[in-house]
Formats: structure tokens, sequence, C-alpha cells
């Protein structure tokens, strides 16, 4: 006997992308009406923005906005926006929504903050780049530890490791002792994270975390005890821009990517050849497969220990790479903490570009660009409190983390020892 | 290429898991590898294709003594896996699984996936093992999975395929296509160990037989003079019975009613589709489908731990849809987890706290906010003796215990009171053919008391053995439901309803 069961799906199932979808919108109309009340009412005048020097090759002219009109445009904008997500919202429109959300309202806050003033647009473009290096940088040394199954939450003390070394030794030895001298650091911290959870199998998050408790207490012990009494040794070059020819001229675009200093191109090369290393080589492949299923990669005659090691430590050397931005790359001398946590929002650049270094980068220009924001909008003396600009990278984190990533695919053996039989 | 495994030996602590064994694999033969779990088949398999170093005894291929320092080195040597956990990355396509480890490369290591595919597509043609290069691991069906395991060893032109229990993940259907890809392989002479615990299958398939028992072979045997008992007693070393005892069909009122339940799994899919059944005492209802159907999830829903977004549940005349676990604990609902490890017991507390883990706070073991010890220590020990769990001491840790043993103790512990529902999911799963048959006893006393019983297993022959009602999922929903109080059910055709073809109107 046979019955086949009848089958209705009438009932409309509330998931948990529904609901998201909802918030979403509710998010998107909280912003219209923000914008339409705040950004819009009581603004006059037109915004300025500046997109090239007077002595820019090619000059291109200033962007004019008139500041109110636009702004109420935007409100409208994220009005639809939020409906739409109401009346037929879910699925990928939700996640896509809500970023060109975000984008407009900074977009409608720039032009509050430019109202009746003017303001270097390519200038802070430039800065975004610059921002974005150590996050750049400390994305891919997440992501390559990632990939090959090992948490590192410890990129943080990596680059200030890196930031000290440069300062140190770059005072000493001069600007290219220094960068080597960061990477090298970079490289022996790598290779003792490696050490602690490949050998010893210790707790992932614990090793991290003692890394960045240890680097924070010898630099800042070392800034403030010898520094203090001996200046010359923090007190080292610092690597000069240099334009690309005919590239640097390009406006906007040329003098934020191609008029930059040797960190900027660094990290702009190291996102190719981690993409070209993770995805199109015989060792990228390897590398992914021991972070995704080490048993199976160790049954093929991959040695699951020394992937780990070899990554760990090469990606503790872009770390270090990337911490020698901080002195070398900046302003030459070392402060006590100055990474600021950096390194974790790295690790949100990663999760936000999905375990990409291409992903990474675009992450790494969003927060770089709230960070230079803050930086820039100080200048124009906006009614904002200088303390709450300050907060824009680590809001800019939050937002994303929690609002846009959504469900990030990691790595399957992420955080895991691998216990060979 | 003939492989000789003579002698070996290997020890893990004072545990001899593998006693001087000899066993002869032989060019275009299927040896069939018997055992129950536990008796070393495993680790005699990881011994020869190079995970294990053996403590004593040697490999000998075609006439020469070898040793390997790794998988690495057996692979290069001819000798090629498919384990019973595949050892495929998820994430990865066809292709890019298949040459993992031997890679095709380009300058400046670039990798070759085109040559890749063209290998792929060139072992599926010459052994009729068709699969999309392109697709990815986790969006194929187990079946086709398995495929890719063989077509990855075979990339590695390797010689002798050992497959650990390659039946256990497939359907019937699925079996017999699969013996045919074996039959080929053989046919193309490769040597094949097929290992497992299933007697009509090892029948079916081998060539020669050996079984194992306790890390030692108990016997040789020729599939065509020997029988499914014969089998048995070599490898449990007593007879065993196959058939189950159950007094005759007696329904009796209506205990559980699922109306409409939908469950959804973690990313939002659909796990259990608007899934209606019944269950009376005196009966035992089987939920019959291949793993990844849905049944965990309905199973999960009705234990209360997992909530549904859409249905209702009601058990003894009340609705429980949304009652706490604790309460359907304490109308009379027992449940037998599907994993035991994780949701069964808790491996690092001793047998008797693991007992009273589900009524700690009862009289039985408690007065007021205090556990009493004793009590607790005292009747673990009556319900260790009635439910013939072998430990050393109730105070032994429960991950000490054998699969087996473990199982019992969780039986115990859920039958050990007045019950008025037994929900068991997958409770024979890795088990022994002597703990099979106890707990097997076990269920259908349970339903001659009174219980009603609801039994989910991927497993079909116990479904069919224990079942009045059969029910199959597919997908999240029931398709088919099969009578199975009055004559036997037709194995074929749930077989069929588990692969999602129509059911076919039967008698």
């Amino acid at each position: 006997m046979v019955a086949v069961q009848n089958i209705s799906r009438q009932t409309k199932i509330g998931t948990p992308a529904d609901r998201r979808a909802r918030i979403a919108g509710i998010v998107l109309i909280g912003l219209a009406l923000f914008v339409a009340g705040v950004f819009s009412a009581a603004v006059t005048g037109d915004a300025t923005f500046r997109l090239s020097r007077p002595t820019d090759v090619w000059a291109v002219p200033n962007l004019v906005i008139p500041a109110a009109p636009f702004n109420y445009i935007v409100a409208a904008i994220l009005a639809f926006l939020g409906a739409r997500q109401f009346l037929r919202g879910g699925g990928k429109w939700t996640t896509l929504s809500l970023g060109i959300g975000l984008a407009l309202a900074v977009c409608a806050f720039l032009v509050w903050a430019t109202a009746g003033k003017a303001f270097s647009l390519s200038g802070m473009l430039q800065a975004t780049m610059v921002r974005a290096v150590p996050l750049v940088l400390g994305a891919i040394t997440g992501m390559m530890c990632e990939r090959v199954g090992v948490v590192n939450i410890a990129i943080e003390g990596m680059l200030l490791a890196g930031a000290f070394t440069g300062a140190l030794i770059g005072s000493v030895l001069g600007g290219v002792g220094g960068l080597i001298a960061a990477i090298g650091i970079g490289g022996l911290f790598g290779l003792i994270l490696a050490a602690l959870v490949v050998t010893y199998r210790m707790d992932q998050i614990i090793a991290g975390v003692v890394i960045n408790l240890f680097v924070l207490g010898l630099t800042s012990y070392v800034s403030s005890q010898v520094f203090a009494e001996h200046r010359f040794l923090n007190n080292a070059p610092v690597f000069r821009a240099f334009k690309i020819p005919v590239l640097g001229d390009i406006p906007v675009i040329g003098p934020m990517f191609f008029n930059q200093n040797i960190f900027v191109y660094g990290s702009l090369v190291m996102v190719v050849v981690a993409t070209y290393y993770l995805f199109y080589t015989r060792m990228g492949l390897r590398a992914r497969s021991v972070g995704e299923h080490p048993r199976a990669a160790d049954t093929l005659g991959i040695n699951v220990y020394r992937t780990r090691y070899i990554n760990v430590t090469a990606a503790g050397m872009i770390a270090g790479f990337g911490g020698a931005w901080f002195t070398l790359g900046s302003v030459g001398r070392f402060d006590e903490n100055m990474t600021g946590g950096r390194g974790f929002i790295a690790l949100a650049a990663m999760l936000f570009g999905r375990y990409h270094p291409v992903g990474a980068l675009m992450a790494a220009l969003v927060f770089g660009f709230a960070d230079s924001m803050q930086q820039k909008l100080a200048l124009l003396r906006t009614p904002i409190p200088s303390e709450f600009l300050a907060m824009a990278p680590y809001i800019a984190t939050i937002i994303v983390v929690a609002g846009v990533v959504g469900r990030t695919r990691t790595p399957a053996a992420g955080g895991k020892a691998y216990i060979k039989e | 290429m003939d492989v000789e495994l003579r002698g070996i030996t290997k020890r893990f602590g004072p545990i001899v898991a593998n006693a001087e064994i000899d066993l002869d694999i032989r060019a275009g033969e299927v040896l069939g590898l018997l055992g129950e779990n536990g008796a070393g088949k495993s680790t005699l398999m990881n011994v020869l294709c190079g995970l294990y170093t053996p403590d004593e005894g040697n490999i000998i291929i075609d006439g020469k003594p070898v040793t390997f320092d790794g998988p690495g080195a057996a692979i290069a040597a001819g000798i090629g896996m498919v384990h019973q956990h595949f050892m495929l990355v998820p994430v990865f396509t066809v292709a890019e699984n298949a040459i993992l480890g031997i890679e095709p490369t380009k300058q400046v290591d670039y990798l070759d996936l085109a040559a890749a595919r063209q290998q792929v597509n060139e072992i599926g043609d010459r052994y009729g093992l068709q699969v999309d290069p392109d697709a990815r691991i986790e969006d194929l069906p187990v079946g086709t999975q398995q495929r890719v395991e063989i077509i990855k060893v075979l990339v590695r032109s390797a010689d002798v395929l050992i497959l650990d229990e390659p039946t256990a993940v497939l359907t019937p259907q699925e079996v017999e296509e699969f013996f045919g890809i074996v039959r080929s392989l053989r046919d193309a002479g490769k040597a094949i160990v097929f290992i497992t615990h299933k007697l009509d299958e090892i029948l079916e398939i081998s060539d020669r037989i050996t079984v194992l028992r306790g890390g030692r072979v108990t016997g040789y045997g020729d599939p065509k003079t020997l029988t499914e008992q014969r089998l048995a007693e070599m490898m449990v070393g007593r007879p065993v019975r196959f058939d189950v005892d159950k007094a005759p069909y007696n329904p009796g009122d209506l205990l559980l009613e699922v109306r409409d339940l939908t469950v959804l799994r973690a990313n939002d899919e659909i796990a259990a589709d608007h899934v209606s059944l019944e269950v009376r005492s005196g009966e035992i209802v089987g939920i019959a489908g291949v793993q990844g159907n849905g049944q965990s999830a309905l199973i999960e829903a009705i234990t209360g731990l997992h909530r549904p977004v859409d249905g209702t549940i009601i058990f003894d005349g009340q609705d429980i849809t949304n009652v706490s676990v604790r309460a359907r604990h304490a109308m009379g609902m027992a449940h037998i987890p599907e994993d035991r490890q994780r949701t069964g017991i808790i491996g690092d507390f001793t047998v008797a706290e693991n007992m009273a883990l589900n009524s700690y706070y009862d009289e039985r073991y408690a007065k007021g906010m205090s556990i009493v010890w004793p009590a607790v220590a005292t009747h673990a020990a009556d319900y260790v003796a009635d439910f013939d769990v072998r430990t050393p001491s109730v105070h032994a840790k429960a991950s000490q215990l054998s699969g087996g043993n473990q199982q019992k103790l969780v039986v115990a512990r859920e039958l050990s009171r007045d019950t008025k529902l037994l929900i068991a999911a997958q409770p024979t799963r890795g088990l022994d053919v002597g703990s099979v048959e106890y707990i097997h006893g076990r269920v259908v006393a349970a339903r001659d008391e009174g219980d009603g019983v609801l039994i989910m297993s991927s497993e079909l022959d116990e479904i069919l053995a224990l079942s009045d009602r059969i029910l199959v999922m597919f997908k999240g929903r029931i398709v088919a439901e099969f009578d199975a109080s009055k004559q036997p059910v037709d194995r074929n055709a749930v077989g069929l309803a588990m692969a999602g073809s129509a059911p076919r109107a039967a008698a």
C-alpha cells in the first residue's frame, strides 16, 4: 500500500532572511528621515569638492553640489530603498540595498559638512589609500593564516612589532635596513604563532592574545624607558612618495594610486601576488586544502604541519611590512600602541573581503575612507566633536561586520589544531 | 599488482589493534574484508595505505618488501584508499580534488586546471565514471562524491583500491550501480579490497573473504560456499539471530500527532516541509530515507531541540509544539539521539552521572537542591545490570566504553522509567552485530509493552526489520508510506522511494 501525502505550501514562512530584510528596511527608512531632517533641512549653500590641485597637468573642474537639494534627493532614494525592502525585500537585494544606502548616507553627510565651504576630495582619496595600507596588509596576513586553518588574531601585535622594529633599526641602519628588520620580526612572530598552535596545539585565540599583549608590553616599555632617554634610537628616515610617470598624472586616480610611497605600491603588489598564490598556483591549492580539510590533505601526502608553518610565517612577514608603514611610511617615530587596533580592523576587512585579497583591498579602502574622513573633517570645523569623528573607523567596522557582511564562508578547519593519527 | 601482508602487528599503547595478520591481495580480484567495528579492519588498511607504521610485519609488493614512511609513499607505490568518511574538500571542484597532491603545473607554479579536467574526463571515459570536472563537491549527491573519490585514486594510477565501508552512505539502488563500477575496475585488472560489516554485500561482490575479529584473522572463505549465518559466527564468535520477534500488531490510542511540521536548517533552507505523521501506542513507525533528507530536523523538532517555523505537534492529547524539552520528557517521551558521542552522552562524565543526566532532579536522585550521589550510583548500578552495559564500574568515564556499550547506556537512561513514546534516531549506527541484536530487542520490548515508537534510520534493513509502518522521507517531505504489519514490504519499492522516484502503486 502506498499513499503519497498531500503537500500544502500555502503558509508563509517567517524566515530569518525575511526578518533581516525587514530590519534593513527599517534602517534605510531611519537613515532617510535622518538625512532629510538633519542633513537637508537646515543647510544652505553649495558644497565644493576639489578634484585636482592647480599644479596638476590635467586640471579637472571642481565638483559643486547644491547641498539641500542633493540631500533631499538622497533622502528620497533612501526612503524608496527602505520601502522596497518591505514590499518585496529579501534575497540578494537586502545586502545590496543596505550597501548603497550606507554609501549614499555617507555622501549626504559629506555634502552637509562641506556646505558653503570647499573640500579637497582628491586629497581625501589619496589619504584613504594611505590609511588603507596597514589594513590591506593585515587582512592579507589574516587570510593567509585562515586559509591554512590558523586563526590569527595576533595581526595587531605583528603590526606593532613591525612598527617598533622599523623605527629602531631604521634609526640605526637607515630606512631599508629598518624595513628588512620589520619584515623579519613579523616573520619571527608568525613562526612563534605557528609553533604555539601547530606544534603545541595551543588554543589559537589565546595564542594570538598572548602575542598581542607581549608585543604591546615590550614595545611600550622600551619606548617609555629607552626611547625617552635616547631619542636618536627613535628617529628613523621616512620613505617619501614618488610619482609613477604618466599614470600619476591621471586626475583623482593618479594621486590615489600612483603618487605614493613604497608601502602603498607594496600593498597593491601584495594583493596581486596573494591572489595569484592562493587561487592560481599549486602551493595555493594545497594551502587551501589544508585549511578546509586537513585530513584529506594529509591522506594525499601533503604535509599539513609544514604547510601551516610556512604560510603563517610568510603571513607574519607581510604583517611586519605593514607595521613598518606606521613608522617608516609616515612619521619615522614610534609611539606607544600606535597601531591603535588597526590589526583588528584588518580582521574585519578580511571578513568583509570574504577571504579574497581583492575583496580585502576594497574593504580596507572603505575603512581607510572612514579613517581619512575623520582626519580631514576635523579641518572643516563641523559641529561634531572631534572625539566622535575619531570613532568613525571603528563605527564603520561595526556597521560593516554586523550589517553588510552577512554570512561569510570561513575555511572549515579554521581554529582547530590538526592532530595526526 | 599483488600485495601480501605478513604478520602485521600494530599496537596503540596496551591495546593490540592488529595481531599477526596475514592478507593476500591479488590483481583482478575483489577481496572482502569482514569484521565488526573495532575488529581492526581500518587499522590494517591504514597500515597498508601508509598512515600507520606497523610495529611488526612486512608489506610485500610483487615479491619485494616495502616500507611506507607516509601516505605519499603508499600512493606512489600504487595503493589508493577510498575512506569511509570522504576525504574531499567540499569547496573545491571535482578536478581540483582529483589532482590535489599531484597537480599538473606550468611555469611559476601555475595550476594547470585544463590538464586536470582532461585527466578526470579520461578516467571517466575509461571506467564509466562520468562526473562534471567543474562541479563543486558540496553540490554533488553522495553517490557522485564517491565516484570522485574513486577517480581521485585512479588519477594517481593506483593498482590496489581499498574501499572502506563504501556502501554505508548509499541507497540500495546506488549500491547496485556501485557494484557495477567495482566489477568493471576488477575486470580492468585492479586489485580491490572491499571492507564492510554487511554480510549480504560481501557475499555478492567478493571473490574471496577474510574475516577479522579482535585484531586477528578468524576465518577465510569462499563466497560461493559460505552462508550469512556462518560468516556472522566467524565475525562475532557465536551464533547470531537476524530476525526480530515481535508480538502481533495491535495498535492502541493515538499518541503522537504531527501536523504540517516545517523546520528550517541553520542556513534557512527547508529541512522538513509540511510533514504530517501519527504514532499510536503499541506500534513502531519507521522513517526511512537517505541521510540529509530532513529526518534529523524532524526528530529534533519533535523532541524539542529545534523550534519548527510552522505546524503543530500533539503528544498524548496536548499541544507540545512550544513546550520545553524537560516538559516533554516528563510527559513520557524518551529520546535516543542520533549522535551518541555528541548528544547522547557526555564523555567526560562517569557512567553514573550520564545515567542521571535526564532526571537528576527527580526524587530518585535529588533531595531538595542537592544531588544524592550514593543514590545515583546505586541506581546506575541497577540499570547497568538491567541493560547489560559492560563497564568496569559505574564510576568509569563514559568515553572509555565501546560504542555499543555507550549506546546501551543511552538506552538504559531513556527507558529506565515510565515512558509512553520512544523516539530513536539511528539507534544502531556503527554498532556491532551483538549490540544491534540487543538494542533491537529493547525497542521491540518497548513497543510490546504498549509504548509508541518512532524510529529513524538510514539503514533500510533496520527499518524493514522493526517497523509496523514505514514512512519514506525525501527532500524534506514524506513521499511514501508502507504498511508492514501484515506482510513484508518490498525492499525495492522502499529503496526507490528513498531515491525520490515516484512510488509505484504496489499491492
